[in-house]
């Protein structure tokens, strides 16, 4: 491989940023900082999938288109979920996920 | 020792770092300002990777749009000076005890397992075989997940749009609505 590095490094590194997500995801109480631990947990895996498309398979682009469609579903995902967020605000004014506890109307 | 090797630490060390301050910052917009420094080095990665196009995409889309997107809600919801209470010590704990766990796991798993590469050569990645193999209709080709993602983030748009948009019923807090 030109690049000189083992493959594992990519995948520990990913391991550690996708754990460091959950990590996040576990721990916080605000609806923006769960999302970042949402983010970091996506990117972690694209890490993943262009590193077995490059040193696996590099005849193929199964994994980039992979982590395209990734980053796209991840947009939307994004766009969505902060648009709720700004709509729980104005109802709530809050955005603490423990003081967020009813769905009626 | 090569270049590339130098780049990938100083990378790696970047993102382990950066993340790690990401869910442990206790103020929302360093919090924010962290993960867009994890997105960036991300990003080079890519580049070492040798995908440019992927780099690229993932700086405009990612490093520029979501983190800016990110950076307004926390504008819009959160005082910026406030600081966060520490989450106690049990669920801290808990958390750790869990991501240590997993993270532990996957790693033994991985230094266990013999990857064994392909001996075909590698395709060049460049503009115009992405573009091609987006639209080809070929064993190789991806317009199907194309046009999905595509219907899906027309819907994503016009969703934000309408969940985000004021004097809808969200705001009136009458029992009851009749309007859209």
């Amino acid at each position: 491989m030109s690049t000189g590095i083992p493959i594992h490094y990519f995948l520990i590194l990913a391991t550690i940023m996708f754990f460091t997500g959950v990590y996040g995801f576990l721990t916080r109480r605000n609806l923006i900082t769960i999302l970042m631990s949402v983010e970091l947990i996506l990117n972690s895996v694209n890490i993943n999938f262009l590193a077995f498309n490059r040193y696996l398979f590099p005849h193929k682009l199964e994994g980039m288109f992979f982590s395209l469609f990734v980053i796209a579903v991840a947009a939307s995902e994004a766009a969505v979920a902060i648009a709720i967020i700004i709509n729980i605000y104005r109802r709530f004014t809050t955005i603490n996920v423990e003081d967020v506890n009813e769905m009626k109307f | 020792m090569t270049s590339n090797q130098i780049m990938f630490i100083l990378f790696s060390l970047m993102i382990t770092v950066f993340s790690v301050l990401t869910v442990t910052t206790r103020k929302i917009l360093r919090a924010a300002v962290y993960l867009l420094f994890v997105l960036v080095s991300t990003s080079g990665l890519y580049f070492l990777l040798n995908y440019q196009f992927l780099a690229a995409v993932q700086l405009t889309l990612y490093a520029g749009g979501i983190v800016v997107l990110i950076i307004f809600s926390i504008l819009l919801t959160s005082h910026i000076s406030q600081k966060f209470e520490s989450p106690g010590w049990k669920k801290t704990a808990f958390s750790a005890i869990a991501s240590l766990a997993g993270a532990a796991l996957a790693i033994i798993t991985i230094l266990d397992y013999k990857f064994s590469a392909t001996t075909q050569a590698a395709k060049e990645v460049d503009m115009r075989l992405i573009g091609k193999s987006l639209l080809s209709v070929d064993y190789d080709g991806y317009v199907l997940p194309f046009e999905v993602i595509s219907v899906l983030l027309l819907a994503a748009m016009v969703a934000a749009i309408m969940i985000a948009k004021k004097g809808g019923p969200a705001i009136t807090k009458s029992p009851k609505f009749n309007q859209e």
